[in-house]
């Protein structure tokens, strides 16, 4: 190579025909930066009408709000950029918190049996997500669909079964419910404010969903399953290992929150969770993740979820009817997908 | 390092034995639940060599190229690599055992930069265990120096690969698979797309991949880019060979007029009149492609 490098610029070196690119350029081909934009501005418009928003203890409650939608979009995120989504995730969390309710209950056993079997149904009910999707190929839509109605209706038919009732009977006095209740629904006292623990769970999430998206080759997998599963399958991508394990990931997601909620509340009504699965995928859809796959960051996922906290409180602290709340989230949903297509078609288009 | 083990393993049971061909097929036929794609082929691949499979649209090239590529598997005949007799389960296998394929329409995932694209499922890593990450500066830079030695100079590895033109992005999938040591190099239509400037580019790919000593087995229903850099030529029609001629005995026109000849002249036709000026060869162009036609049906 030594003769060429005289004519052609070495590899790793700079070429003089690229120039070097402003750090707002380089922002601007980023899948999230419409939902930065939104989040600066949503942000900015609070602050202005409600001034209350910006005091610590406001933003805390902001934060709080993001991370029980953020642990969620983190997963419903990485799908989404695998080029599947679910619509079983909001009633996936409520299964998951009865499993380990139940289950320790009746059982009369340790809290943290029942944690540990809630993973384990958590996980089952991405993988079989995943599997009949693979068996089917039918799409997500149908697949998740049909498991969204089957788990309401064992959370409902199973819960009145077990515990009588229709919500898990309270197992705040049982053994183990005080250490759980520490990792999964605790506070932790910054500068005099209670911030809760599911907003630095949350964050770690984003950090490692992020790192697995960029640098592994998990991640390269996971925009090659989006971007093009038949390329990716005829250059020796693991394409159903990818698939399963991205609906698993997502099964992980809703058992934390699931865990969550349980210990926040020590009791689970077994009807919730419907229409939540919505709220992850707007988070997601919100944050650059295009709807048909091998496109979008985990980052993105986390700014949608945190716009979904800033315009759910804000509302609420600029002291107007939350009524108003469903349709800033519309409004939101449709500027966020028309600046990803915009994003899209540049990225596509030749030179 | 597991996946190397594996292509190591394969290659052992397939360890090359004096006098045989890199890639035989014998009597390969495919079908499909009652339709036959595919009856009674024969093919050599040679290193070093261009094997031509020609052929209209229906005629079977794609099953052919799916059965040596891994993603479909023959149902009778003989295929045997280095000598052994081999039914490859998966295009991972097929690629562990030296056989890539480069596809006219999937060969890349468009919003994927350039290097990802490159090392797309053979990815390059650093660390141990959870702590295991991809080596990004050690891909780009591979990426970009494979590129340069095939004489593409590109000016940002960075790019989605869906903002190359047509041409561009089929010489990223060849110096992929030359770089990943591949040995026998399947190119599926990588013309069919293509400009005829853009055309030219690509053969001179082939001619550098076959130069590097890879058999190339390169598809393509047009006789005009097969001839000048294909050794031998297999000429299919409705699942079967219907000849199979070295370079030495047979031309251009022969090979033109073994084909279903009329849609291809019609095509040079097209091309000579978009280049324009030689009006005496498209004129005689289209008288060919007119004489031909019956011959065809």
């Amino acid at each position: 190579m030594a003769t060429t490098t005289t004519t052609a610029p070495a590899a790793g070196s700079k070429d003089e025909r690229v120039a070097e690119k402003s750090l707002l350029a380089k922002l601007l081909g980023r899948p999230e930066i419409g939902a930065l934009v939104g989040a600066i501005a949503l942000f900015t418009f609070f602050a202005i009408v409600a001034p209350v928003f910006l005091a610590p203890s406001s933003m805390a409650t902001v934060l709080y709000g993001a991370s029980t939608i953020g642990i969620m979009a983190v997963g419903v995120s990485l799908l989404m950029i695998g080029g599947e989504f679910d619509l079983s995730t909001g009633v996936a969390v409520i299964s998951s918190a009865l499993s380990a309710s139940l289950l320790s209950w009746y059982f009369g056993m340790n809290v943290w049996v029942g944690i540990i079997f809630a993973l384990g149904v958590s996980l089952l009910i991405g993988f079989i997500n995943g599997w009949i999707l693979i068996r089917t190929q039918l799409p997500s839509f149908i697949v998740t669909l049909a498991s969204f109605l089957m788990l309401t209706g064992l959370n409902l038919g199973l819960t009145r079964a077990i515990g009588g009732s229709v919500s898990s009977p309270s197992i705040s006095q049982m053994d183990g419910f005080a250490s759980a209740k520490a990792i999964f629904a605790s506070s932790v006292t910054i500068g005099g404010i209670d911030v809760k623990v599911t907003v630095f769970i949350w964050l770690a999430m984003v950090v490692i969903a992020s790192w697995v998206l960029m640098r592994t080759k998990i991640g390269n997998w996971i925009f090659a399953v989006g971007g093009d599963e038949k390329a990716a399958r005829a250059v020796g991508v693991p394409v159903v290992r990818t698939k399963i394990g991205l609906f698993m990931a997502v099964g992980f997601c809703g058992w934390v929150l699931g865990m969550h909620n349980l210990f926040a509340f020590d009791t689970v009504q077994s009807g919730e969770g419907i229409g939540n699965e919505f709220l992850y995928i707007i988070a997601a859809v919100i944050g650059g993740c295009l709807l048909t796959g091998g496109y979008g960051s985990a980052i993105g996922g986390a700014i949608g979820a945190f716009i979904f906290g800033m315009a759910n409180k804000g509302i609420v602290y600029a002291e107007w009817n939350p009524d108003w709340f469903k349709f800033f989230l519309g409004l939101m949903l449709l500027l966020a997908t028309v600046v990803n297509i915009i994003v899209k078609k540049r990225a596509e288009s030749s030179k | 390092m597991g996946k190397r083990i594996k292509e190591e393993e394969i290659l052992a049971k397939l360890e090359p034995k004096a006098n045989d061909n890199l890639l035989t097929l014998k009597g390969v036929g495919k079908h499909y639940g009652n339709i036959i794609a595919l009856r009674g082929v024969d093919m050599v691949v040679d290193p070093g060599k261009v094997t031509c499979v020609l052929g209209d649209n229906g005629a079977g090239k794609s099953t052919l190229i799916k059965i040596i590529a891994g993603l479909h598997q023959h149902d009778e005949g003989e295929f045997t690599l280095h000598g052994s007799t081999i039914k490859l389960k998966s295009p991972r296998v097929a690629l562990d055992a030296g056989i890539a394929a480069v596809y006219q329409d999937l060969a890349v995932v468009p919003l994927m930069p350039i290097w990802r694209n490159f090392f797309l499922g053979s990815e390059l890593t650093t660390g141990v265990g959870p702590f295991k990450k991809l080596d990004v500066a050690k891909m780009k830079e591979v990426t970009k120096q494979e590129l340069a030695d095939m004489g593409i100079d590109l000016r940002d590895v960075e790019q989605p690969i869906g903002q190359l033109s047509g041409g561009e992005r089929q010489c990223v999938a060849i110096a992929r698979a030359v770089y990943f040591g591949a040995k026998v190099l399947i190119l599926d239509e990588p013309t069919a797309a293509l400009g005829v400037k853009q055309s030219g580019v690509v053969l001179r790919y082939i001619l550098q991949a076959r130069d590097r000593g890879l058999g190339v087995i390169f598809i393509t229903h047009n006789p005009h880019h097969a001839f000048p850099v294909g050794d031998s030529f297999l000429l299919l029609k409705r699942g079967r060979a219907i000849g199979y001629y070295a370079k030495k005995d047979i031309t251009v026109e022969e090979l033109t007029a073994q084909m279903a000849g009329g849609a291809e002249l019609a095509e040079l036709a097209h091309e000579l009149e978009q280049i324009g000026g030689h009006k005496e060869e498209l004129a005689e162009a289209e008288a060919g492609a007119a004489n031909t036609a019956p011959a065809s049906s």
